[in-house]
């Protein structure tokens, strides 16, 4: 295998492990602030057990995040040397904006969020948490408008030539709000939100299936089942927005998702399907014409096809992004179909008689982050051959310097040590719900060194 | 070229990127300086109560790591790319025993067997001092130059090239003076048998620091010249190796009174006037090419844009006293002896 290869297998392989842990910061952070809120209003101390509970569990996700995420600052300058040579200026300023904004506030509130329960009183605590969860949704904003300018570039021109030529900015808010980065952060934080949400839904059906902490529980779920409704029906239309945008900044990714190849003709919207690309054709269910109606509200239009662009300005893995994609979607109507079932239920008043829903729920968990990861798979793939949409081709971002054997080398590396990384994770996720949501002894007498021991978990 | 106060903005933006990694220096070596002397600990609860004390602020510490880091893509590109893609392998494994250290700290204390935690604590252990003579080596490779070609592309090796002789005397020097660091930060945290072994064991380590020190830098007037041109030339910048010499004979004085605080404060000035010394001599190249003088990349040729440098200087004036204030707040929250208890590590 070529440096190009293992260094795209890499990246995404640090990068999908990475990506499990940042969303679901993001995700509890919200939790975290709804739980502390209700405990505030209504005094219940419930509510503070609860917040305690997963502050515990985001502490060990916000951990690993942290240290996953250095890799990622590493390997653009490692593996993607051209590459970071051409966008650094423009990404500077992104990337210094979330080090000093979102970072700072993330890491300054996390201190007190962890440690200052009986330090602070309960408001200032409630600011605390909203820091640290404001702070964590600006870092997604960063990285997001970040990657939205590769797939849509803004406020930028061109200096220098060949090998050395780079992207300078010119216009920073042009940059920041370039066409796709807005409706592609709030499917980010949806996404985010809907990973949180049914974390906490699969802990507190588990305990409710064995019948622990039934009555913390009952109330969480109902939290939780009350977000996964809201951001699963929401994110119906943060995709269509997204959708949309692709069909008309990224056509040729657009008809890859869709395996579309005719040049200008009516485009059919698959439920599933496999893409055969040298025949051409999708083999498998479709709504004829439904792609040409949900962009053009008109089945008969024409939508640009994958043969409008020449071989090298297309993505080869056609399947492979079609398949993302739809899995992507399919997962989004699951988790909207779950939340609709869970809340019919809730509103018959029979909803934690439903053993076999709990069931359900607990393995729930799983689908978010697919979904997530799915999703972005597709993204990047579409994007293909370009690393920078139009400008800089992935295969012309490398590292000269760098030999395949070298990445090679970082690749085994890396498997082995995530693997120790996700184990570490499980044992102690699986340790923090065995042990449950009370603690407060814990907490309480020896607030210093419990709070940090359970954030270093990196 | 617009300035600020005379500075040019690359050069401004080569101060920031200083100001960070000195910062980082300071604070992860401490951690790195107390992992390293971890198997020294012979009893279970010396080594508990030392890996405590760093327990609470380690993470905290990286987070410079990534800061700095950042600063480095951002204001100077071409850099991040040369640099980082040349050293891919050192990198690669910094960032293996980074995080196979931070699983180590984990791990130890989950299962109370006594070969389970020797285990780890080699692994942190060993972790801690190559994480230690890495950095070095990086440093002593920027010293020196590296083979930087056409396209300011590295065309040298990719493990051993690096494995130079000085290399591993800079990565040595480096790996004692963490240890003198992390040594005296130990003293501020611990009491009883295992503080009395740490005043023992700082000795050790200051003479292990001194003689490599001096080596080092014998070897540096003799072999590399250039490394002391800007001082020949400007006898006025003779004042920062004095005052890093004054502060590293001040540490020996001070810990002899156990003053540690203040012990502790000049073995982090004597980081910051070894780095600004390492400054001095650079400025305004950042890597020095071996094979060419036209290929060195430089704060000029490797700086973002005017109007981005601009940006990020807007950024940094207004979020470095935020992230100043943060670590103190952490540093007083935590300040004063281990106590362990069960919820420690």
């Amino acid at each position: 295998m070529d440096v190009e290869i293992l260094s795209r297998i890499q990246f995404a392989f640090t990068i999908a492990f990475h990506y499990i842990y940042p969303p679901l910061s993001i995700g509890l952070g919200l939790i975290m602030v709804i739980f502390e809120s209700l405990y505030i209003r209504t005094g219940n101390k419930e509510y503070e057990t609860l917040a305690k509970f997963w502050t515990r569990i985001f502490a060990l996700t916000f951990g690993i995040g942290v240290a996953t995420g250095i890799v990622m600052e590493f390997e653009f300058g490692t593996n993607w040397a051209t590459y970071s040579r051409y966008v650094g200026d423009v990404f500077g300023s992104a990337l210094a904006a979330e080090g000093i904004f979102a970072f700072a506030l993330e890491s300054g509130f996390l201190g007190v969020l962890l440690f200052g329960w009986n330090r602070v009183k309960p408001w200032v605590h409630l600011v605390a948490t909203c820091g640290v969860f404001f702070g964590s949704m600006f870092s997604a904003v960063w990285i997001v408008i970040a990657n939205s300018w590769q797939q849509t570039p803004a406020g930028y021109h061109i200096v220098g030539e060949g090998l050395m030529a780079r992207a300078e900015i010119t216009d920073f808010w042009a940059m920041v709000f370039n066409p796709s980065s807005m409706e592609r952060l709030s499917h980010v934080w949806l996404g985010a939100f809907l990973s949180g949400a049914f974390l906490v839904l699969s802990v507190h059906a588990y305990y409710l299936i064995k019948g622990r902490y039934t009555e913390i529980s009952k109330k969480a779920f109902k939290i939780a089942l009350v977000v996964a409704l809201v951001f699963s029906l929401g994110q119906l239309f943060t995709g269509h927005k997204s959708a949309d945008g692709v069909a008309h900044n990224q056509p040729a990714k657009l008809a890859a998702l869709e395996g579309h190849f005719e040049k200008e003709a009516p485009a059919d919207m698959y439920i599933f399907g496999w893409v055969d690309k040298e025949s051409e054709s999708v083999t498998g269910l479709s709504i004829p014409g439904g792609l040409s109606f949900l962009l053009h509200q008109d089945f008969e239009a024409p939508v640009t096809g994958l043969n409008a662009f020449p071989e090298d300005e297309r993505p080869s893995q056609v399947n492979a992004v079609f398949q993302f994609y739809h899995l992507m979607v399919a997962i989004g109507m699951a988790l909207i179909a779950l939340s609709l079932l869970g809340a019919f239920y809730w509103w018959r008043g029979i909803l934690f008689d439903q053993k076999w829903l709990m069931g359900l729920f607990v393995f729930a968990t799983l689908l978010p982050q697919i979904a997530n990861q799915a999703g972005w798979f597709a993204a990047e793939m579409g994007r293909q051959p370009w690393v920078v949409y139009g400008l800089l081709k992935t295969s012309d971002a490398l590292s000269k310097s760098v030999t395949a054997n070298q990445v090679l080398f970082s690749l085994i590396m890396f498997f082995f040590i995530y693997l120790l990384l996700f184990v570490l994770f499980i044992y102690l996720l699986n340790k923090k719900i065995k042990h449950g949501p009370y603690d407060e002894s814990e907490i309480e007498d020896h607030p210093n060194q419990q709070g940090m021991a359970e954030a270093l978990t990196n | 070229m617009q300035t600020i106060l005379g500075l040019d903005y690359p050069t401004l933006w080569f101060l920031v990127v200083g100001g960070l990694f000195s910062g980082y220096v300071i604070l992860d070596g401490f951690d790195f300086g107390a992992g390293a002397w971890h198997l020294f600990f012979k009893k279970e609860e010396s080594r508990r109560i030392a890996l405590n004390a760093i327990g609470p602020v380690w993470d905290g510490n990286e987070v410079w790591l990534v800061i700095g880091g950042g600063a480095l893509f951002a204001g100077f590109p071409l850099l991040y790319a040369s640099m980082f893609s040349a050293m891919y392998i050192p990198f690669m494994l910094f960032l293996l025993f980074i995080i196979f250290r931070a699983v180590s700290i984990e791990f130890r204390s989950k299962e109370p067997m006594a070969w389970w935690r020797s285990a780890w604590d080699w692994a942190y252990s060993i972790s801690s001092i190559t994480l230690s003579l890495l950095l070095g080596i990086v440093l002593g490779n920027v010293l020196q130059g590296i083979e930087i070609g056409e396209d300011f592309t590295y065309q040298g090796g990719a493990l051993f090239d690096f494995l130079n002789p000085y290399a591993l005397m800079v990565g040595v020097t480096t790996l004692t003076l963490f240890m003198v660091h992390g040594a005296i930060y130990l003293l501020l945290k611990t009491e009883g048998r295992l503080y009395v072994k740490l005043i023992f064991l700082l000795k050790k380590g200051m003479i292990f620091f001194m003689v490599s020190f001096a080596i080092t830098t014998l070897y540096t007037l003799l072999y590399i010249p250039h490394l002391s041109d800007t001082f020949s030339n400007h006898p006025a910048m003779f004042v920062i190796p004095l005052l890093a010499f004054l502060s590293i004979a001040n540490i020996p004085r001070l810990a002899k009174k156990k003053k540690y605080n203040y012990a502790f404060l000049f073995s982090s000035l004597t980081m910051s006037f070894l780095l600004i010394m390492v400054a001095i001599e650079l400025y305004p190249v950042l890597l020095l090419s071996t094979v060419d003088p036209v290929h060195n990349i430089t704060i000029y040729n490797a700086a973002a844009s005017q109007k981005s440098l601009g940006i990020m200087l807007l950024f940094s004036a207004i979020g470095t006293p935020l992230v100043i204030g943060y670590t103190i707040f952490v540093y007083r929250t935590f300040r004063g002896k281990v106590k362990l208890d069960e919820t420690s590590y």
